[in-house]
């Protein structure tokens, strides 16, 4: 055999090899690029064949301040849809089964689809198809879920209620928007999260940490066991359990009295800063915002002109009127402007340099308690007119306006209290540079002396009204207002247990409380005086441009304060009208437990009384 | 004596037991893939049971090495005495096997015996090396004469043909991998030349054919860029071949970007017009002056290189009408898919994606034996056959894959150097015949799973679960080691 090698051919081993060289390097660049540059494809992989089964735990249950149950959680379900497995179901039998028209169907197809709406939708993940169907139903569609491929349940629990009241406070569980996935990255779409009231300021505590079930899947999406026989699962950890301060006794009888009524009553335990009632009225159901109806419902209380979502307990911002001289009164004593002795006249009001301010018929001149007793505005007026005009105290009339504010600030007005609802609103407190803007800084005590009465630019808030009656109980404290007396297994948040003392000391606060006694025993809350105990109050009738408000604020027992109470009911009329028998019937029923034969009949007549609300007179 | 007692040690002495080793590690390394890839939790493990794959994986791996025994025993003249014959024989079956086939998949390309069904055409490939090795080193043979050239096109040919009959083009391309060996024999580099230019063209001019140049409606910079490349292809070759006066390459290179430069520039922000007609008119000025130059000096190879020129244009021009005509619109899709001008996640694509997912999950380390969860739950199609290199990259990760690669090419390298030191033609042909196979498979197959070449469904050598596929290769790998062993002892 003939061996013909040809050495310039002999070369060309170099090149098939060096090619077989330069494809295994090619190949190795893109290994490296696939498996070691890039994380994409892992993830990838783990969404593929991973399936991570949401495990969801139980919302924490709300009871009232006495163990009674008032929120607790109902199985339901969810009908899921995986978008990319349902072509060719029977669309019609699922329609029949499902108890739903096939315009429905593709109605909600298509708004599955939208990512407009549905800004998390993937073809490949379970989408929400029906949500909350009860045990009933559920238990219909069962046995026929297998014939409809790419359907899955999702077993879930909703808000079930035990009483009809406290909806405010209560609050109401929701899908989650679009703004709070991008807040928080726990909660995915079609998520719960607490909307309103309690649900929504107490939602950590409530929710509880979602578990993780990760099962194995193959490509046909048939599940294929636990992976890594369930090393990776996290169990969920359920929702804590939230027992209110309020007594929901107290509070149904606050929303009957408060029927046909617009405004708002709060109770607070002075000692504690509990709150043991909070009604805004109107009210509704807490039971129309759970279940399936929840949306409807929400846009028609949305759309009533007498906005039944507020809570005008503490967004409500009104004139405080006459409630507020008990405030004046102590800033008047502790900066020393007048004492318990001073007095001033009052002919049917103050009347000084042509301004007047109007006052009812009682004897002149009188001294604080007195002044306190019958409310006499001229008293107040005179008290601020001089505290502002004293410039040897306050070099100038700003001066005095920052003295002044400061003190109301220090009683809880002009700023949050910080109570643990959403949604607070803060009243109105002015201040110097308020005037100076107003009045282009030429403006003095004259021009602002109806802040002493408490009309004017004063507004607060129902439970900032009901908080200073709490710090009068204190006889100069307050411990921020709440609603949840206890988290279960945690401390209270200490801004719920510190005391906030006001800029007034202790003796001068007797006084007033004296003048609040005397306003009981002999002045415009003479109904509210009982033979049980001692009730002190301020009545007020606060002038608007309709028809003036009623209002109350008290508390009782005078000496060992038990509740204080604020009421405000709009375009009620005087105080004593409303204010004061709505006041007494809430402090009775809290400390006696029950009402009189006597009261009980005085509460059917308040209940039955409506308010007609005008469009011209509001 | 000394040749006595190399006889006494037979074989065992002379044969290379380093490509036996490798043989052996790719083996051992391909059943353990098919035990992952085959897998099923349900079931438990149970490689051993000749139910499962892994199991019959064994019986193909056992009967293999049984196989490579009596290659290793039988005398090596006996391939050089029925080279012909074999090719013929199996030939004929080729021809036979797609009216007695069944059909798998739309091919008609597997047998059925028994209850074993096998694959002709992956056991015709060691009669077709023998049958070129045999022709090539008859006495008197040139590559360069056109009647042995066509002869050897035709010895190649003739399997392609009967196995695209049987409709599989996959295990068609792969006699491809013949041409290298005609490429050491002799066939001239101009040709393997023009058909790397023509897969560059091809592809270059598809993928950014609808891609407009620089925001100019008119000029696809898809063709921009390929006449581009046959200007300079044309320059690089004139400049090579010129012989009595130097081309001035850098000149006229730099010159023509001057025009071109300037061209673009009036395109942009003077008058729009298609650019490309300059690079058309460009070629047809270069294919003049080949001429010119041609007639000047009286050679032939300024034709040549004009007439590379001029078909290089006509076969670009000619892609589209291709793509749009004769091509079906699945092998259509398939084109676009793999050139990433379309995205099919469910379709075509779907088996590269999940693929690439599979491998990219591994990472450096990989998941570990029967870890991996891609291939475990069937998201990689055909992941125990063509894709079982995903296991691989699942599993064992980027070290497994770069073992898997560095023991393929030691033993398509050593494959070479074992046929660059054959006493005779016959030997080295074979060898490089079976080196390039291997190459072509490996190439191919690994090119696909990791997205660079397109879905031909051709197996890994050793490793892919099979048993044609495992005894074609342990065959035609054996029949050479038996060659290198004889003529080794020759040499002693």
């Amino acid at each position: 055999m003939e061996n013909r090698k040809d050495y310039r051919l002999e070369k060309r081993k170099l090149v098939i090899g060096g090619a077989a060289v330069c494809v295994v390097l090619i190949f190795l660049v893109r290994l490296f690029a696939l498996q070691l540059m890039s994380d994409d494809y892992k993830r990838n992989a783990d969404s593929n064949a991973l399936l991570q089964q949401v495990q969801y735990p139980a919302r924490g249950a709300i009871s009232d301040r006495e163990g009674r149950l008032l929120v607790y959680n109902q199985p339901s379900y969810d009908i899921m849809v995986v978008m990319s497995e349902q072509k060719g179901v029977d669309t019609l039998g699922f329609c029949e089964t499902m108890g739903i028209d096939k315009e429905r169907y593709e109605q909600r197809m298509e708004e599955i689809k939208d990512r407009s709406r549905n800004p998390g939708y993937s073809s490949f993940t379970q989408q929400v198809f029906m949500s909350q169907l009860s045990t009933e139903e559920y238990s219909r569609l069962q046995e026929k879920m297998f014939l409809y491929r790419g359907f899955y349940v999702r077993k879930r629990t909703i808000r079930q209620y035990d009483c009809h009241s406290a909806a405010h406070i209560l609050g109401d569980v929701g899908e989650v928007s679009p703004e709070d996935l991008e807040e928080d990255d726990y909660y995915r779409g079609g998520d719960y999260i607490g909307k309103l009231g309690v649900e929504k300021s107490y939602e950590r505590e409530l929710r509880g940490v979602k578990g993780v079930r990760i099962l194995l899947r193959d490509a046909q999406g048939r599940l294929k066991g636990q992976y890594m026989n369930g090393a990776l699962d996290r169990q969920p950890v359920p929702g804590k359990n939230l027992t209110l301060s309020i007594d929901i006794e107290l509070q149904e009888l606050g929303e009957r009295l408060m029927r046909g009524k617009l405004g708002s009553i709060v109770a607070i335990e002075p000692s504690t800063g509990e709150v043991l009632c909070m009604v805004s009225s109107p009210s509704y159901d807490p039971n129309l915002l759970a279940g399936r109806e929840r949306g409807k419902n929400h846009l028609a209380l949305a759309a009533d002109p007498m906005k039944p979502l507020l809570n005008r307990a503490i967004m409500g911002q009104y004139p405080p009127g006459s409630t507020f001289k008990p405030s004046q009164a102590l800033t008047f004593l502790e900066e020393g402007i007048i004492t318990p002795a001073t007095s001033f006249p009052c002919s049917h009001g103050f009347h000084f340099r042509g301004l007047t301010v109007g006052c009812h018929g009682h004897a002149s001149p009188l001294s604080l308690l007195p002044a306190l007793g019958t409310s006499c505005n001229g008293y107040f007026c005179w008290g601020l007119y001089y505290m502002f005009g004293n410039r040897r105290k306050y070099p100038r009339v700003q001066d005095a306006m920052t003295r002044w504010k400061d003190y109301m600030v220090s009683m809880g007005f002009g700023y949050k209290l910080g109570v643990d609802l959403p949604g607070e609103k803060r009243g109105m407190i002015p201040n110097a540079d308020f005037y100076d803007k107003a009045y282009r800084g030429s403006w003095n005590g004259l021009t602002v002396i109806s802040i002493a009465i408490g009309q004017g630019e004063v507004n607060l808030t129902p439970l900032q009204i009901a908080n200073l009656g709490a710090t009068i109980a204190n006889r100069g404290y307050y411990i921020t207002p709440h609603v949840v007396k206890e988290v279960q297994g945690e401390p209270l948040d200490t801004a719920y247990t510190r005391r906030h003392y006001t800029m007034v000391s202790r003796r001068n606060y007797e006084t007033v409380v004296e003048g609040m006694r005397r306003a009981v025993t002999g002045g415009t809350c003479r109904v509210a005086d009982n033979p049980w105990y001692e009730v002190c109050g301020k009545t007020g009738t606060a002038q608007n441009r309709g028809h003036d408000h009623s209002a109350f604020m008290g508390f009782a027992p005078k000496d060992s304060p038990k509740i204080a109470v604020a009421v405000y009911v709009e375009n009620g009329g005087w105080g004593a009208t409303y204010g004061v028998p709505i006041g007494a019937l809430i402090m009775e029923k809290y400390i006696n437990g029950s009402l009189s034969e006597q009261s009980e009949e005085k509460a059917r007549q308040i209940e039955e009384k409506t308010i007609y609300y005008g469009s011209g007179e509001r | 004596m000394a040749a006595a007692r190399d006889r006494r040690r037979g074989v065992a002495g002379s044969i290379d037991w380093f490509v036996v080793l490798l043989y052996l590690l790719l083996l051992a390394a391909g059943w353990v893939s098919v035990c992952g890839a085959s897998y099923d939790p349900d079931l438990g493990i149970n490689f051993l049971d000749l139910s499962t794959r892994s199991g019959m994986q064994l019986v193909w791996i056992g009967t293999s090495l049984a196989i490579a025994f009596v290659i290793l025993c039988v005398n090596e003249n006996v391939y050089d005495a029925f080279a012909y014959i074999f090719y013929l024989a199996f030939m004929l079956l080729l021809l036979v096997t797609p009216f007695v086939a069944h059909d798998i998949k739309g091919s008609y390309s597997w047998i059925n015996i028994g209850r074993f069904s096998i694959q002709p055409a992956e056991f015709a490939k060691f009669p077709t090396a023998l049958c070129l090795a045999k022709y090539i080193s008859r006495y008197d043979f040139s590559m360069q004469r056109w009647r042995d050239f066509l002869l050897t096109c035709l010895i190649i040919a003739l399997p392609i043909g009967l196995i695209l009959l049987q409709k599989e083009t996959g295990c068609a391309l792969v006699y491809f991998a013949f041409f290298v060996v005609l490429y050491r024999e002799g066939l001239p580099g101009s040709i393997l030349l023009a058909g790397i230019c023509a897969i560059v063209y091809f592809v270059v001019g598809i993928r950014f054919g609808d891609v407009p140049l620089l925001g100019l409606e008119e000029c696809s910079s898809g063709r921009f860029c390929v006449l581009l490349l046959i200007l300079v292809v044309t320059l690089c070759m004139t400049k090579v071949y010129a012989r009595r006066h130097a081309f001035p390459l850098w000149r006229v290179l730099g010159a023509g970007l001057i025009v071109i430069a300037a061209s673009l520039a009036v395109a942009l922000w003077v008058v729009s017009y298609d650019v490309n007609l300059l690079l058309l008119l460009l070629s047809a000025v270069a294919v003049v002056y080949l001429l010119v130059r041609a007639i000047g000096e009286r050679a032939m190879r300024y034709v040549y290189i004009a007439l590379f020129t001029v078909a290089s244009v006509g076969f670009h021009l000619s892609c589209d009408k291709v793509m749009d005509s004769v091509l079906e619109q699945h092998q259509r899709t398939r084109i676009y898919v793999l050139l990433g001008m379309e995205d099919d996640p469910r379709g075509v694509g779907y088996n590269v994606i999940q693929a690439k997912i599979a491998i990219g999950s591994g990472g450096l380390k990989g998941k570990g034996f029967l870890n991996g969860t891609q291939t475990k739950l069937r998201y990689v199609p055909e992941q125990d056959t063509d894709f079982i290199f995903c296991t691989v990259g699942e599993e064992e990760g980027f070290t497994g894959c770069a073992l898997v690669l560095a023991a393929f090419l030691l033993l398509i390298l050593r494959v070479i150097v074992l046929a660059e030191r054959q006493p005779d033609t016959m030997g080295r042909v074979y060898g490089y015949s079976v080196a390039s196979v291997i190459f072509l498979h490996v190439l191919i197959n690994v090119g696909m799973v990791l997205g660079l070449a397109p879905v031909i469904g051709i197996p890994l050598p050793f490793f892919s679960y099979g048993g044609s596929s495992l005894w074609g290769f342990t065959i035609l790998l054996f029949i050479f080691l038996r060659m290198d062993a004889a003529h080794k002892r020759l040499r002693q």
